[in-house]
């Protein structure tokens, strides 16, 4: 017993030092922690864009179009949703790398390659949690939108405007995934200081140097902008089921069965 | 393949009167099956709707007076035969008439009330800039001005469906289809319901509508159309079909027996 309670103090120490070290740099406005921050969320938010670029456009098209290999492409896009960082990485390191068909645009470790790889990883995710919501919308709407006359183009629109909210949290759940990612990012940015260093991976240098204040400091931005993205993302979901009138939180179609 | 009534006697055709087909907008189906799964929803349905009023189709669950409606309006084409419109400038496909519908279960957007009615006059062509004015002169008409901000599928059944035959009626339709509109609402919202109908027939539109509801029939009907099991078993004024049934099922239908 003696043992142990002497080895849970050697441990707590520098963990408390550590803390108070990275609560000093919080609220200090420590240059370089906020430096890091900023381009982590830089990196992320142009990664969502893009996959908001790809990904909702192509979800619509899947939603409303009937053609063949249709149901491959629905197959695929889901199966990239487990799509392992490292390996990303690994695929836009060699396609960016000198030797590789786009080395000459010489972007590897910049973030730029960062974005590149993160807009990759994220895509999927966009466009497949999309795709579902967009087709529970369109078997709502479909008909009604028939009567209505419309263009295939004019119903796609109209399917991203009514489920904006439950779109909103596709891609807060892209942009979680990409700002806590850490293998894509590492292997193409390279994680130098001051140009490509992001969150996830200062702290996990700064760990395996020991310099725990600063992976500490970094950990608490990074799980305060995960908590604030479910946060934002669990309020959305109550907003549209408010305007789909439901009663409850769960955002479903209202009808649930086709009356011919 | 002329709908034939199982006791034999022909339905009486219904010829459009010259002046009739010169006011308004007139229907006729020819020879009309629509098979789905093996099973025809529609057999041979033959009729030839006045340019006269108020159409109402009658029959049990299942006859296929919501799929002939859907044929009218052009949101299902037919397996066998033809629907032909007819107006001031001869015959013409469904589509070729300006059509508006209230289905059966309408799906309102996930919109204020307003928005909905400004979404249908954009569909209609409204410039944008008389949208709101317009959808205000709709939500007054429907006895929705009062909600005009609340979010449409917050209101209810009376209301939501008094909206959307608002929507229908802001595209400024030659003909208007309505699936059961008086389904599943007390007598006050029905009331209010039928005065939009009644008014929208009075300006000339050509108005087709399902219904349950032989009281109905009498308050809003010129004409009336009995199907049972997909064929056409009686046409003719809905009062003398209702006061002097010409086949046995429309007797037994009204008289509230089950028909097999």
């Amino acid at each position: 017993m003696i043992l142990q309670d002497w080895d849970g103090a050697f441990a707590m120490t520098p963990f408390r030092d550590a803390f108070g070290e990275a609560v000093r740099l919080l609220a200090t406005g420590d240059e370089k922690l906020y430096e890091i921050v900023a381009l982590s969320l830089q990196v992320s938010l142009s990664a969502v864009v893009i996959a908001a670029l790809i990904g909702l456009p192509l979800a619509a098209l899947i939603a409303i179009a009937r053609f063949p290999g249709r149901g491959a492409v629905i197959a695929v896009m889901n199966a990239l949703l487990g799509l392992p960082p490292v390996v990303v990485g690994l695929v836009v390191y060699l396609t960016l790398s000198r030797a590789g068909p786009l080395g000459d645009l010489g972007l590897l470790f910049t973030p730029t390659a960062m974005v590149v790889a993160q807009s990759i990883l994220v895509t999927p995710i966009v466009a497949a949690i999309a795709h579902r919501t967009l087709e529970d919308f369109h078997a709502e709407y479909a008909e009604e939108f028939a009567c209505f006359r419309m263009s295939r183009l004019e119903i796609a629109w109209t399917l991203l405007v009514e489920a904006r909210l439950s779109l909103a949290t596709a891609l807060a759940a892209g942009f979680g995934r990409a700002v806590a990612e850490v293998g894509a990012v590492m292997i193409v940015g390279g994680n130098i200081d001051g140009v490509t260093r992001v969150m996830t991976t200062a702290i996990a240098l700064e760990t395996s140097k020991g310099d725990l204040a600063l992976a500490l400091g970094l950990g608490v931005v990074l799980l305060g902008i995960a908590l604030t993205i479910n946060a934002v993302a669990f309020a959305l979901r109550g907003l549209a089921a408010r305007h789909a009138g439901e009663v409850g939180s769960e955002a479903r179609p209202v009808r649930a069965g086709r009356v011919r | 393949m002329t709908a034939v009534p199982r006791d034999g006697t022909p339905p009486a055709p219904l010829q459009p009167t010259d002046s009739a087909a010169a006011r308004g907008f007139s229907a006729r189906l020819d020879a009309v099956s629509v098979v789905r799964g093996g099973r025809a929803i529609l057999d041979g349905a033959t009729t030839q709707l006045t340019g006269r009023g108020v159409t109402a189709l009658i029959g049990p669950n299942g006859s296929g007076k919501t799929t002939l409606l859907k044929l009218l309006n052009g949101l299902v084409a037919p397996d066998a035969g033809r629907v032909v419109w007819f107006g001031p400038d001869g015959e013409t496909s469904p589509l070729g008439v300006r059509q508006a519908m209230l289905l059966q279960q309408p799906a309102l957007l996930r919109r204020t009330a307003a928005a909905n009615l400004v979404f249908a006059a954009k569909r209609a062509g409204v410039p944008r800039s008389d949208r709101r004015s317009l959808a205000a002169r709709w939500l007054d008409k429907a006895g929705l001005s009062a909600l005009a901000e609340s979010p449409a599928r917050r209101l209810s059944g009376g209301e939501q469906r008094r909206l959307a035959l608002a929507r229908a009626l802001i595209l400024a339709p030659q003909a208007l289809i309505l699936d059961e509109p008086g389904a599943g609402l007390d007598p006050a919202a029905t009331r209010a319901l039928e005065a939009l109908i009644a008014d929208a027939a009075a300006s000339g539109v050509k108005v087709v509508f399902s219904t349950h509801d032989v009281g109905q029939v009498r308050r809003l009907a010129d004409e009336a159309l009995f199907l049972n099991a997909g064929r056409l078993e009686a046409a003719g004024l809905a009062r003398d079909l209702l006061d002097d049934p010409p086949v046995v099922s429309l007797a037994a239908f009204l008289k509230g027996d089950l028909l097999c």
